[in-house]
């Protein structure tokens, strides 16, 4: 039910209700033609209507907080709550981002001092917080690339490559930085095919992008001499930090050879993540486009006050991405999580993440099922291919999913990566206990069971939900998204 | 087993390319192709007139699993598209070889065709994904 379907008409809520009439009327003077006459087409209900509705909703979501979430590719770990009162601090909360610097001092040198630890975690020169999510993260680094071969009056890179097991959005941001993009293929193993690298590499590379662990949930075994074959073409390597999670503090990116990276804070450094809230994706470079940063960042003077850098100081920056630097609450959560976890917690962060997807792909294929790299190690992450019973009994990777949610659990990624048939790509985290592991790993062997004995059972789940099967189909090709008001 | 058409020959991608009797030819996915794909939901195509060469990417089709891009097969101009496909892409699935068609070049070389896989290499590729 939606809150529209509450809605009756002269209900409201008092206790937040501004005292609006006298104001609207001097406002209606001031606003003239521009002033709306029809009204709002807001729903009309009562606060306490308001509270239940969106509190039973939320009841019905699935979400980190009431089960295990083994989303692939998104790391949906817990958040620790500490990290979220740190930053709720009035201090912090409270302070205008326009605010005279001696006023913000206390956040400029948490911001430098995060500067430092992502530095340090991901072996680069200089970092930039000011990418606001992700796919900025990303489009900040490629922009970078480019600004890089430009200043060099080297114009004739325009080709990026992007390995098929990259992570999904390195083509688009490689098209909507001007590149065309060449893509590369992965052998059986999981590994990138180094002879056809070789072939694609020349005076047209700009650079490559990875992923690594790879979305195959391996870790790339190649990646000295893949570095080795771009930087001797004249290519820049681009690492996106989709997957950090699993190498955290074991192996760095900076030492593997790669010239920028992105980082999801929200995947690794547990800020909030998903249901579009705010992202962070700051950027990180070595020596060779420390130049090219994208602008605000925080520097320390040598009296010791902080302030930010600007053009000034980073004459050849590609510029500014936002009105300000990032979002302010999702650094200081990370912030201070990295202050919790210390380098010591950072190390077990890859330890434990990669231990409990071990675990869990081995028990699910002592369990019966597929792993589409058997022979490979797991990182955070791994794949199980149900093609095999997507062919024989007609349950696909899909019914698999939609049963899981009976269960009470979140989904795996479902399809993807493309290139494993009918996969699950499940990515455990470290914050899961074993027993947690275990339970999970017990409802896949029963559906696995019910696919044998009674596959209708799992291809037409979820039976326990608030919405069973949906015509997905339907839905793609029939958008109906707009609730129309009929006043 | 998909059904494979012995007129036409195959990208290893699963697009097929026809060579018409005046000359132009027509693209489109295979059955297998359509079948891996699952309900097409949107099929995004080229416009007409522009200039493609072998390998490019030309359209876009998408299902409830994946997005997935179509290659051209050969070099040429684009004469038409076919705009059916927007309000019914299900056609894909239900005819891949006739009615779900998704555009027509006028190809430079017709002669390239010649370089793509015949329809015995085609069923043997289709059969190892198979295994």
């Amino acid at each position: 039910m939606l809150i529209y379907e509450h809605s009756r008409p002269g209900r409201m809520a008092r206790a937040q209700y501004v005292a609006a009439e006298g104001v609207s009327s001097e406002l209606a003077n001031d606003l003239g033609v521009h002033a709306r006459s029809s009204t709002l087409g807001l729903p009309e209900v009562s606060e306490l209507e308001v509270v239940r509705h969106y509190t039973n909703l939320s009841s019905k979501n699935f979400a980190i907080d009431k089960q295990f979430y083994p989303l692939g590719s998104c790391t949906m770990k817990y958040n620790p709550r500490g990290a979220h009162a740190v930053a709720s601090i009035p201090g912090f909360l409270k302070r205008h981002p326009l605010a005279p610097l001696a006023n913000s001092q206390g956040y400029l040198s948490c911001a430098y001092e995060l500067q430092n630890y992502l530095k340090d975690v991901t072996g680069m020169q200089a970092v930039s917080l000011t990418p606001m999510a992700g796919a900025q993260g990303e489009f900040a680094g490629v922009a970078m690339i480019r600004a890089y071969h430009q200043k060099r009056g080297d114009h004739e890179r325009v080709e990026i490559l992007v390995p098929e097991a990259a992570h999904g959005t390195n083509p688009a941001t490689a098209v909507m930085c001007g590149f065309v993009v060449r893509e590369i293929p992965v052998t059986k193993e999981g590994d990138v095919d180094l002879e056809a690298l070789k072939a694609a590499v020349g005076p047209r590379t700009a650079g490559l992008m990875m992923t690594n662990p790879s979305t195959c949930g391996v870790f790339e075994r190649q990646i000295q001499e893949i570095a080795e074959t771009v930087h001797e073409a004249g290519g820049l390597l681009y690492y996106d930090g989709a997957n950090l999670n699993a190498i955290l503090g074991k192996v760095r990116p900076g030492d593997m050879g790669f010239d920028v990276l992105h980082m999801n804070l929200h995947k690794t450094f547990a800020t909030p993540h998903g249901g579009g809230g705010p992202g962070s994706g700051p950027v990180g470079v070595g020596a060779r486009l420390a130049p090219f940063l994208p602008t605000p960042t925080v520097g320390m003077d040598e009296d010791g006050t902080y302030r930010w850098l600007d053009h000034k100081d980073i004459p050849d920056t590609i510029g500014r991405l936002s009105s300000f630097m990032g979002n302010a609450g999702i650094l200081l959560r990370a912030y201070a999580y990295a202050r919790l976890l210390g380098a010591e917690g950072m190390n077990r962060v890859g330890e434990y993440a990669t231990l409990n997807a071990n675990y869990l792909a081995k028990s699910l294929e002592k369990a019966g099922y597929t792993l589409a790299y058997p022979a490979r190690r797991a990182t955070h992450e791994f794949i199980v291919t149900l093609a095999s019973e997507a062919k024989h009994q007609h349950v696909t990777a899909m019914d698999f999913a939609k049963r899981l949610l009976d269960y009470g659990y979140h989904a795996p990624t479902t399809y993807f990566p493309l290139l494993v048939p009918e996969c699950l790509l499940i990515e455990p985290t470290e914050t899961e206990s074993k027993a947690e592991i275990d339970g999970f790993v017990a409802a896949m062997t029963q559906i696995r069971q019910e696919a044998m004995t009674d596959p209708a059972l799992v291809t037409t789940a979820p039976h326990t939900l608030p919405v069973t099967r949906l015509d997905d189909v339907k839905a793609a090709r029939d958008l109906d998204l707009a609730f129309k008001v009929t006043a | 087993m998909a059904e494979t058409r012995d007129n036409v020959r195959y990208l290893p991608s699963h697009e097929w390319a026809r060579l018409e009797t005046d000359g132009t030819v027509t693209v489109g996915i295979s059955d297998h192709a359509q079948d891996a794909l699952g309900d097409v939901v949107f099929v995004e195509l080229p416009e007409v007139g522009r200039a493609v060469q072998v390998g490019e990417e030309v359209a876009v089709v998408e299902s409830v699993k994946a997005a997935s891009d179509i290659y051209a097969p050969i070099a040429g101009t684009i004469i038409s598209s076919n705009e059916a496909l927007d309000s019914a892409p299900e056609t894909v699935n239900e005819a891949p070889f006739d009615e779900g068609w998704f555009f027509r070049l006028q190809p430079t070389d017709d002669k390239a065709l010649n370089e793509l896989l015949t329809p015995e290499d085609y069923r043997a590729l289709c059969a190892a994904d198979d295994h």
